[in-house]
């Protein structure tokens, strides 16, 4: 089900164009208000787009050239939100009956849809009670199983774990993981940990424009914009390729391997855990000047930001350099921790 | 005054003036009580015309029930979930009857559908009179009974959201499928509250009934109207045929009170 | 606060004087010196009369004041019964005068000060096309007349039964004035209201009178009651209704004598 998207709402400041190929996993991320509840309201026909165009395999979603709009219920598309939103007064196995006897399948055949579905989310032994005797991660799959029993040609997932414990969300992550094998799925999501188990390819929104898009792990270990640096914790530096490396805005100058030619737009990406501190300047070919904006504990190491670049060090060095913010400091990383690539 | 859970931060002078409030409503109820003729109640309560009354009364109030959820939920679900220009207009239109002496109301009603009323004269022409029917006391008992279903009704699905009917929606179900399967069963309770308060307005409709219906024993005396000839000749039959209506709307508001409890649709919310 | 004293004793002795320098008015009631407020519950056919003839008596006696309440007989009964103020009842039938009486609540015995019949009353052009009293019980004329237990209505059984007509209406209401109000709407083809009610009326409907009508004689009696605060003036008007210019009045409107 190849899935093809292009819209603009002015009202968002929203433009963007994607596809999607048939049995791919695209996750979609990006900070609050980026755009990425209307993309998938705009897929799923929540919403209307000012211009555009969708087509889902053969069915024009909507097109504003002809104003045509397809309603919801005809379109194929299940949406999965945060809050599991099961029907209150359906039992668990009558919610997941839902989409096949809207479609006109009779009752015990949806029934025995329904309970297969439950049996594929693990959630059988849930399949009689109701709603409000379930937990949240109980919840959440069965509407899994509710959303894939209506067969949809195209599921989204709205942050499916960001409403549940933390603990209870890798065994969700596992359970989709399987069920949406070959399954042609948009998913929203802020944990790369999602992007990685279960993309192919990632898309990054950012103020309703894509600012980065790519198969997973090469955008999420490549950034090219800093809330994609952010999100897979990563230092980002950007510039020109030189001769060493990439030759920053302020004129200093970082090695690294590449193989860009010089003079290309380029990005550098550094682990925090690969940058070191001092006060004063250090040996390292790769050595940069910041100014401590905070510290930030982190399980057993604590990150030092600048506005440039972040350090994770043990808590015992950063008492014995006597870190504090405005405290004057050089960061200094090796040139194997540095890749630099197109920017 | 002990919380119903928790701490309830009721200060104690406020129960005093809602027991004075109770007072105020329960004393003329007990006054009249006291007035009842009991030995001769049996027999007030049973006579032909009281029967006949009271049957009508039951009739005509399902009746005007029936035609208030019919057009009522419509009505609601237009004032809920769509916006228009004028819609504010028209809910306060909509709801006048609430606030309208019921007297007024027959008024318009006899304008509308009497005899040279704006439908009614047609009507005529076709053999159809409404006018002094059993159709009258419907018709007025739906005219006053309508805003109290449409009320409940869309505040209550205002409160629910459409979250649900989206996801429905999503899901391949036809907007009738998605109003019978998700939107009606989550405002059961408001619309079983509003169906029960309906029928206890429409029961103690009398204004417009005697302007615009007449009243003929059988056919347009309610049992409203039955009081109110009564009190003339027989002030026994009245108050005993009072409290027969008090002891129905009592009934009735408490079956209206258990079905307005939300308790399976708690958590979901 | 010395000045309104001196304005108040100067207004009570102009009154005094002006009083006593009056001659009498009345032969035999003494007039002049009659002051006081009374309240009269009245029935609700009294209506334009009583009103007209309290003005009257409030001319006459300047130091008087009447007020009227006026309603259904039955209503106003219930309501004197129940302790409400009232100076003076005038009913609209004999049988709610006798449950005052019989509640021993009158001062002196009920006076009869006027009568009342029936009469036909149709809307104006008569489209219903009725002639007579027999004409009412066309199954295709949509009658209205009062319930049975209202005088007006038992005045309707005694016809009925006196003419040896069966009447069939659409509805029965409790009071005349709902009877006459279908009427003038042109709802109803015919309604049987009093002659007083058809006169008041004036163009709005078509008053038919018929024999058979003098067989329901209403009879009115007036009295005034034993609560009274002001009884000299409680009887006053109610020997001013029966006296020659209370039946003037009441003649005028439609009323028979009694």
């Amino acid at each position: 089900m190849t899935f093809s998207f292009s819209a603009a709402v002015a009202e968002r400041g929203f433009e963007v164009a994607l596809s999607v190929a048939p049995g791919e996993t695209v996750a979609i991320l990006g900070p609050n208000g980026a755009g990425k509840s209307t993309l998938l309201g705009l897929t799923a026909g929540l919403l209307r787009a000012d211009s555009g165009r969708a087509v889902l395999d053969d069915t024009v979603l909507f097109d504003s050239v002809g104003g045509s709009f397809t309603p919801p219920h005809r379109r194929g598309v299940s949406l999965l939100a945060q809050e599991p939103l099961l029907f209150p007064h359906l039992s668990a196995l009558e919610n997941v009956a839902f989409g096949p006897r809207s479609a006109g399948v009779p009752r015990a055949a949806a029934r025995a849809t329904a309970r297969h579905w439950l049996a594929e989310v693990e959630a059988l032994d849930l399949a009689d009670r109701r709603p409000a005797q379930l937990s949240g991660g109980q919840a959440q799959r069965v509407a899994v199983a509710r959303a894939l029993a209506s067969d949809p040609k195209l599921l989204l997932l709205d942050e499916p774990m960001a409403a549940l414990d933390v603990s209870v969300a890798p065994a969700l992550r596992r359970m989709l993981r399987r069920v949406l094998a070959g399954r042609t799925v948009l998913i929203v999501t802020h944990d790369i940990l999602d992007a990685f188990t279960l993309a192919d390819r990632v898309v990054v929104l950012d103020g309703g424009r894509i600012v980065d898009q790519g198969p997973t792990r090469e955008v999420l270990e490549r950034p090219r914009s800093a809330f994609t640096a952010g999100l897979a914790a990563l230092n980002l530096l950007v510039g020109v390729r030189s001769q060493r490396g990439i030759r920053l805005a302020d004129g200093s100058e970082i090695s690294g391997a590449s193989d860009l030619v010089v003079g290309a737009s380029a990005a550098a990406a550094v682990r925090p855990s690969a940058v070191r501190v001092s006060l004063d300047e250090p040996a390292a070919a790769n050595r940069l000047r910041g100014e401590v904006l905070d510290l930030e504990p982190r399980g057993d190491l604590v990150r030092v930001r600048s506005d440039r670049l972040a350090a994770d060090l043990a808590p015992a060095l950063v008492a014995d350099l006597d870190l504090a913010p405005g405290a004057a400091v050089w960061f200094a990383f090796d040139e194997s921790d540095v890749s630099v690539y197109a920017g | 005054m002990r919380p119903a859970d928790g701490y309830a931060g009721v200060p104690r002078w406020v129960a005093a003036v809602a027991v004075v409030g109770a007072l105020f409503v329960l004393l003329p109820l007990a006054a009249m009580v006291t007035r009842v003729n009991w030995g001769q109640f049996v027999p007030l309560v049973t006579s032909e015309a009281s029967v006949a009354a009271l049957l009508l009364s039951l009739r005509t109030s399902l009746a005007a029930t029936v035609l208030c959820i019919v057009f009522g939920v419509p009505m609601a679900l237009v004032l809920a979930r769509s916006a228009f220009r004028g819609q504010k207009i028209l809910r306060s239109l909509v709801l006048l009857p609430l606030v309208l002496p019921p007297v007024v109301g027959g008024i318009a009603l006899l304008y509308t559908f009497g005899r040279r009323g704006l439908i009614g004269q047609p009507l005529e022409a076709f053999g159809v009179s409404i006018a002094f029917s059993t159709t009258a006391v419907v018709l007025a008992q739906t005219f006053v009974a309508l805003p109290f279903l449409v009320l409940s009704l869309e505040g209550a699905l205002r409160t629910v959201g459409t979250r649900y009917e989206a996801v429905g929606a999503t899901l391949g179900a036809r907007p009738t499928t998605v109003l019978r399967r998700i939107t009606l069963p989550l405002v059961l309770p408001a619309l079983v509250s509003g169906s029960v308060l309906s029928f206890a307005r429409a029961l103690g409709e009398f204004g417009a009934t005697l302007t615009f219906a007449g009243s003929l024993q059988g056919t347009t005396r309610t049992l409203p109207l039955e009081i109110y000839l009564q009190r003339e000749t027989s002030p026994d039959t009245a108050v005993a045929l009072s409290l027969v209506l008090v002891v129905v709307a009592v009934v009735v508001v408490s079956i209206a009170h258990q079905a307005g409890s939300t308790k399976y649709l708690r958590g979901a919310l | 606060m010395n000045r309104l004293a001196l304005a108040a004793v100067a207004a009570a002795a102009l009154a005094l004087v002006g009083c006593a320098a009056q001659p009498s008015a009345e032969p035999s009631a003494t007039a002049d010196s009659l002051e006081g407020s009374i309240t009269v519950f009245a029935a609700a056919s009294l209506k334009t009369t009583f009103t007209d003839l309290a003005e009257r008596f409030e001319a006459e006696h300047p130091a008087t004041t009447v007020g009227l309440n006026f309603a259904g007989s039955s209503d106003l009964v219930t309501q004197i019964t129940e302790g409400a103020p009232a100076d003076v009842f005038a009913s609209a039938d004999s049988k709610n005068m006798t449950t005052l009486t019989d509640a021993a609540l009158n001062a002196g015995d009920p006076v009869d000060f006027a009568t009342n019949v029936l009469e036909i009353a149709v809307p104006p052009g008569n489209p219903a096309g009725i002639e007579s009293f027999a004409d009412l019980a066309n199954p295709d004329v949509k009658l209205v007349i009062c319930a049975p237990a209202v005088p007006c209505g038992a005045a309707t059984v005694t016809v009925e039964t006196a003419a040896g007509v069966d009447l069939a209406p659409v509805s029965e209401e409790s009071a005349v004035t709902d009877v006459l109000g279908k009427v003038t709407s042109g709802e109803a083809d015919a309604g049987l209201v009093y002659v007083t009610d058809v006169i008041g009326a004036g163009d709005a409907v078509e008053g038919i009178g018929f024999d058979e009508s003098a067989e329901a004689v209403n009879t009115y009696p007036i009295v005034a009651l034993d609560d009274s605060a002001a009884p000299d003036v409680a009887q006053a008007f109610v020997d001013f209704v029966a006296g020659a210019t209370g039946q003037k009045v009441l003649a005028a409107a439609g009323f028979g004598t009694p």
